[in-house]
């Protein structure tokens, strides 16, 4: 019990820390100082955090371009993640990558992906290396619904399943993909039941409570650490804003968003850890010291140079 | 005339020609209850129903390939790609299929079918999403490539798209689908391979396309005051090509700068420049130079976006250098 506190008030603070950072960089959006696309996560935290919580160090992570918060619960600093964002050379990807480009290597997330599935085979060739060098590495794929329309998903899928690699294939089903709702998108309503076909296990389950999200993942993790088998979960998510900060989202209604938000992870997360004798004065503590963090990482962005006209090239070639 | 913008000019045109014909219908991402991501098929939902107006999952290769199918047995579809950097998934369907059926079977079928979309850098958008695609596709036989740099050419072009018995890709611009321009009444259709003189002069010939067109007016009027008086001539259309338009000019002026968008390695600007320097050898005066964007991929930082692409600045510099050769 003492242990799943420590937790829960642990991935508590990632999870406020991914929503006060998402809602400083819609604001430094609006003001012009981040530009291009600008996906944002909020909403979905319970997903990534209790996923990523099941991991080790020499795992890997791969997602979409909507990586703020694989990024930051990985280790990223928040400055690195807002340089990013800022496009600064003290950024996470030196200013060349922004919003959905996030890479650290250093922490072993392999990127954010612009392209709709395009990520997945790559995800998969993280933990082909793992089986190959034999290291019980693990990879954890990270994708929208609209993902699994997408060629590449399924050759990913085939393949992981065909050469039993250590991958979790995770759906973040958040019901829409930009405006499109899943009637309109997918044949089957569960994600998962893709797995049927090539043979892989899988699972499914909404993510509004974090813990559950981890021990979920963590059996899936399990079994690619110790059996070298993927699975396929969907993992049932909304996000509170539009698909990125151009989109108005007019296809759907205040009041399913405002339902939607009842099951909001960090809210639960509260919820339980007050259950477990988590004082006011103990979460305060945890949110004016998230605020400060993402005060001090945007001013380190404002701050922070930009890159030389050098790295248009520098970079193209090892 | 009327003034209408662009991506207005573009939706006229389609709806024109569904009206006129049966067979016709769009298909692409967010096209129908969005609006279009760039709003360019709004009200086309509303208007045509769902029938002829088709919301597809994310499946570019699917449903490009779906559509050159239905083109083979008698529909003509136009395609669209959310931008042309996502065409990438479905290049195969265009390159093994679209552009090969009517070889390939000895000419019993053809692929009267219109592929469009964004191309090209928009704003900040980086690396995988700010490709200028025409570079890749103007070099395959059994396509046609129309880039639309104005409002009339917008709607002219679409048309002759759409009637048109092969398939047509048309590379519109995300930066361009605000201009305003006048666009002629009645039912003009574009001709394939026919560039346009858009502003004459007498020492140096300026041949481009899409977008890059602007940048390329803005730095002859800057060169107009004092400067070398600069040809400006558009392309249109890149498969085929009107070479001859600029071997025209280049007899005239002597010297030649060609600017576009994407990479220089290769592509419809050094085919230009092939041909120029062949049919034209003894009327120039200076090599022939390009003002290209930069042989990288793009950075996010704004900064360096702007840098890696032409801008007037960059052409002023190449007509600079072309003059004093
Ligand atoms: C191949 C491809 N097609 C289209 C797009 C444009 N696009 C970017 S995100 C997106 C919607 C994706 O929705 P989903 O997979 O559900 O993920 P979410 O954004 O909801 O996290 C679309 C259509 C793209 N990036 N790549």
């Amino acid at each position: 019990m003492q242990d799943d506190r420590e937790l829960l008030l642990g991935l508590y603070r990632q999870m406020v820390l991914i929503r006060r950072f998402e809602e400083a960089s819609a604001k430094a959006y609006s003001q012009g100082k981040i530009g291009g696309f600008l996906h944002l996560y909020i909403g979905q935290e319970g997903c990534a955090v209790g996923a990523l919580a099941a991991l080790e160090a020499k795992d890997y992570v791969v997602t979409t371009y909507r990586d703020h918060a694989q990024a930051l619960i990985r280790g990223t600093s928040a400055r690195a993640c807002m340089a990013e964002l800022f496009g600064k050379v003290t950024g996470c990807s030196k200013g060349l990558g922004g919003s959905m480009h996030f890479f650290d290597a250093d922490n072993h997330m392999l990127g954010g992906y612009g392209i709709v599935g395009g990520h997945v085979p790559i995800a998969a060739g993280a933990a082909f290396a793992s089986k190959y060098r034999g290291d019980g590495g693990v990879a954890v794929c990270f994708f929208g619904e609209g993902s699994a329309t997408i060629g590449a998903f399924s050759e990913a899928l085939a393949l992981a399943a065909l050469w039993k690699l250590p991958i979790v294939f995770i759906c973040e089903n958040n019901e829409y993909s930009m405006g499109t709702p899943l009637s309109r998108s997918l044949s089957v309503a569960d994600v998962s039941q893709k797995a049927l076909a090539v043979g892989m296990e899988r699972d499914a389950f909404s993510c509004g409570d974090v813990l559950a999200v981890r021990d979920r993942v963590a059996v899936a993790v399990k079994r690619a650490r110790e059996q070298s088998l993927p699975t396929l979960i969907e993992a049932r998510t909304y996000r509170y804003r539009g698909h990125s900060m151009s989109d108005p989202g007019k296809y759907r209604t205040p009041d399913e968003i405002e339902e939607r938000k009842k099951s909001d992870p960090i809210l639960n997360a509260e919820t339980q850890l007050r259950a477990m004798g988590v004082s006011d004065a103990e979460l305060e503590k945890i949110n004016a010291s998230v605020e400060a963090e993402v005060e001090d990482c945007v001013r380190f962005a404002e701050e922070s140079a930009e890159p030389d006209e050098s790295l248009i090239e520098a970079f193209n070639y090892a | 005339m009327r003034e209408l913008r662009y991506r207005e000019a573009l939706r006229e045109a389609m709806a024109e020609e569904m009206e006129r014909d049966e067979r016709v219908f769009i298909m692409g991402e967010e096209v129908g209850h969005y609006q279009g991501a760039y709003k360019v098929t709004e009200g086309l939902l509303a208007r045509f129903g769902e029938r002829r107006v088709i919301d597809t999952p994310i499946a570019e290769e699917g449903f490009a390939g779906i559509a050159i199918g239905a083109a083979m047995v008698g529909l003509r579809p136009i395609v669209e790609f959310m931008t042309w950097n996502f065409s990438a998934v479905a290049f195969d369907q265009i390159l093994s299929n679209a552009a090969k059926l009517r070889q390939m079977s000895g000419g019993q079928f053809k692929v009267p079918i219109v592929f469009r979309g964004p191309n090209g850098a928009a704003k900040q958008t980086a690396s995988q999403h700010s490709h200028a695609m025409e570079t890749f596709y103007a070099q395959i036989p059994g396509v046609k490539v129309f880039m639309p740099a104005t409002v009339a050419d917008a709607k002219a072009m679409m048309k002759a798209a759409i009637r048109d018995d092969n398939p047509v890709l048309i590379f519109e611009d995300e930066r361009l689908y605000g201009l305003k321009g006048e666009v002629p009444d009645g039912d003009v259709v574009a001709e394939f391979g026919v560039s346009q003189v858009r502003r004459e002069g007498e020492d140096v010939t300026i041949a481009t396309w899409g977008k890059m067109l602007w940048q390329c007016l803005d730095a002859a009027e800057q060169l107009a005051k004092g400067g070398p008086s600069c040809e400006v001539i558009d392309l249109r259309s890149l498969r085929p090509m009107d070479h001859e338009t600029v071997v025209r000019s280049v007899r005239k002026t002597g010297r030649l700068v060609v600017v576009h968008e994407t990479w220089p390695y290769g592509g419809p600007g050094a085919e230009l420049v092939d041909r120029v320097q062949r049919e034209a050898f003894d009327a120039l005066d200076a090599p022939v130079l390009r003002c290209t964007g930069r042989d990288a991929s793009m950075a996010y930082n704004k900064k360096l976006e702007d840098l890696t692409i032409p801008d007037a600045k960059t052409v002023l510099a190449a007509v600079r250098a072309v003059m004093s050769y």
